[in-house]
């Protein structure tokens, strides 16, 4: 299955966080490679590292020995005005608090990422629709996060995530926030995405949500635990 | 980013705490419309003294007779050797004098029928009335042929007809001053207040001749003398170079030595205005001064807040730069939101300053002056302050790390 070059690779990757004179060692040096249109769950109790990860693979945090590489391209090489690029143009996030502008309306919001895009002209206006109806809220563009439900405001959300044409959407405990409902809700949305082509990378500690990726990788310790694939 | 989408971002986080925004203008507001209102009162008193020494003769040389010392004791101002007609004869021949007056002063009782009234005389020359730009508005000036011959004619301030003449037309009628009846020929154009107070309409001019001759006495040792001389030098010439060539010309005339103390004095009435006016000007830069601190204090208070917002918003910064911002664009957006703060501010007080300036020359009586020139340096310095007190915050925002920021509680 995965052939080719990688969209995400690991290679030895550690983290040691200094906390007072405690040294943390959030990651052990994971190896870890993810092929381009996969949905890989990341698992493991709080404090296994799996939200380390997640935050290297977004170029959020550099790690502290070890290499990350985003479509064959090493992270620790580029610029920090490259790696906002990146995170413009490659990545999506989705995060648990939904982290949604509360003075701006659901079309605004969206539009964010888009004014920082730089290589690319494109009429936010029309791709922010776009991305909305995707997500289903074709109906409810000016309301403001206040006016929306959980569901939907993490949907648009996932709409703000959509507007750079990401290739890869991190999202960090989408349904952390949501009702059991409303999360298999959100969870259909990203494997409908999935399937057209976009790679996703989830990390959960509930088992219903984890199941709706077709690979599950857990963490222990700063260690890869298992690593599990399900027949598509 | 583009720079309308971080001004509309910037004015939309401003108003979003309305009340906070506008205590941060404040100090701008009121720095601004201070350093304004003093620099229009500075411009304004610069004005009127430039006005004031163009109605006194801008171009002018006054010569006076000095102190003059003899065995060690300072005979004081005046006590030298008097000019004369003869010194006036010469210098109108200096290539650099356009026009020559000589005066002799002193006070009177003027007398006109029942009424009298005292008041200062002056025998002077027809030149005198062009050097100072003064023309009649009823009658006439001196003729040269009345200045010589010594005729009993007299010329006018609008506070003697005034005083004396009491809504009558003055003009042809007898006047008698120390008892020396004169006819009144010319009535003077109003000139006010002069600038140390006096009346400079409460005046009387006859000829120079006759005034010695008849009402003054002539100087015990020196015949035809005149108190003071006045030169008009040429447009073309340097006033500060005749004025050195004047004083030499008069000491080599008046037989001073190389060394020697001078027992004369030239000076331009600018020279004086300007030294009067040098203490309100100093005056008036330490106000501005003053004023410039109370923007400074205001710009420090828009530091703080710019602070405060940047670590209000964090998390937002985080979320920010999650979705690709740069650390410029984050730069920009809270610059952005520092000089637009202070722009408004500045604006807002611009206004107040143009209507502080306005009753403050109302009030005090001076001129009001609002050059476009202060209107754009109080709006560039409201800009420059917001510019240099919002950089340090910016910068803290820009330079945070994405994923601190976004885990900030």
């Amino acid at each position: 299955m995965a052939s080719g070059t990688p969209i995400i690779e690991a290679r030895n990757v550690t983290k040691v966080y200094t906390m007072g004179d405690q040294q943390v060692h959030a990651l052990r040096g994971v190896d870890l490679q993810i092929a381009p249109g996969e949905f890989a769950a990341i698992m493991g109790p709080s404090g296994s590292g799996k939200s380390t990860l997640m935050n290297l693979i977004g170029a959020l945090d550099q790690p502290t020995s070890g290499e990350l590489l985003i479509e064959g391209q090493g992270l620790s090489t580029m610029r920090a005005d490259d790696l906002a690029d990146l995170r413009n143009q490659t990545l999506g996030f989705v995060f648990q608090q939904f982290n949604l502008l509360p003075r701006a309306n659901a079309l605004q919001n969206v539009k964010l990422p888009l004014r920082y895009a730089r290589h690319e002209t494109v009429d936010a206006d029309a791709r922010a629709r776009e991305c909305l109806e995707l997500v289903g809220l074709g109906e409810r563009m000016d309301h403001r996060p206040a006016q929306l439900s959980g569901g939907q405001q993490q949907r648009v959300a996932i709409a703000r995530a959509l507007a750079g044409r990401p290739r890869i959407i991190l999202a960090d405990e989408p349904t952390g926030a949501l009702d059991t409902k409303t999360s298999a809700d959100i969870m259909e949305l990203l494997v409908k995405l999935n399937a057209t082509g976009i790679t996703i990378i989830l990390v959960t500690h509930e088992a219903e949500v984890a199941n709706f990726a077709r690979r599950k990788i857990h963490f222990r310790d700063g260690l890869i635990e298992s690593d599990e694939r399900r027949a598509a | 980013m583009k720079f309308s989408v971080a001004l509309a971002s910037a004015v939309e986080a401003l108003f979003a705490n309305l009340l906070r925004s506008f205590l941060t203008m404040l100090g701008i507001i009121i720095g601004v419309a201070s350093v304004m209102t003093m620099m229009a009162m500075g411009d304004g008193a610069k004005q009127r003294i430039d006005e004031q020494i163009s109605a006194l003769g801008a171009s002018t040389l006054t010569l006076r007779p000095g102190s003059m010392r003899r065995g060690g004791r300072s005979l004081g101002a005046g006590a030298a050797k008097p000019f004369t007609e003869s010194d006036i004869k010469v210098l109108s021949s200096l290539p650099y004098a356009h026009a020559v007056s000589g005066q002799l002063s002193t006070s009177v009782t003027a007398v006109s029928g029942q009424t009298n009234w005292s008041t200062s005389l002056t025998g002077t020359d027809d030149a005198y009335f062009e050097i100072h730009a003064w023309p009649a508005v009823e009658g006439r000036l001196f003729t040269p042929r009345e200045v010589r011959t010594g005729a009993a004619v007299a010329v006018i301030g609008k506070s003697i007809v005034e005083n004396l003449f009491d809504g009558t037309d003055p003009v042809g009628q007898r006047l008698r001053v120390n008892n020396v009846p004169v006819t009144v020929i010319g009535i003077l154009e109003e000139k006010g207040q002069s600038s140390f107070g006096s009346d400079r309409d409460d005046v009387i001019f006859i000829p120079l001749t006759t005034a010695r001759n008849r009402v003054i006495g002539a100087h015990r040792t020196t015949p035809k003398n005149v108190s003071r001389i006045e030169v008009m030098v040429a447009d073309d010439y340097d006033l500060k170079q005749a004025q050195d060539e004047l004083g030499e010309f008069m000491r080599e005339r008046r037989g001073i030595k190389a060394g020697g103390n001078d027992d004369f004095m030239v000076f331009n009435i600018a020279d004086f205005v300007r030294a009067r006016s040098a203490a309100q000007e100093t005056l008036g830069m330490f106000l501005t001064i003053m004023a410039g601190v109370a923007l400074f204090v205001g710009g420090v208070g828009v530091m703080n807040i710019m602070l405060v917002s940047v670590t209000e918003r964090t998390r937002e910064i985080g979320l920010r730069m999650a979705l690709g911002a740069r650390g410029s664009d984050i730069m920009i957006q809270f610059l952005t939101e520092a000089t637009v703060l202070c722009g408004v501010g500045g604006l807002i007080g611009i206004i107040l300053g143009y209507a502080g300036s306005l009753i403050a020359a109302k009030a005090g009586d001076w001129t009001f002056s609002m050059s476009p020139q202060i209107t754009l340096i109080s709006l560039g310095a409201s800009v420059i302050v917001g510019l240099f007190f919002g950089y340090f915050p910016a910068r803290r925002a820009a330079r945070l790390n994405p994923i601190d920021a976004l885990r900030y509680e």
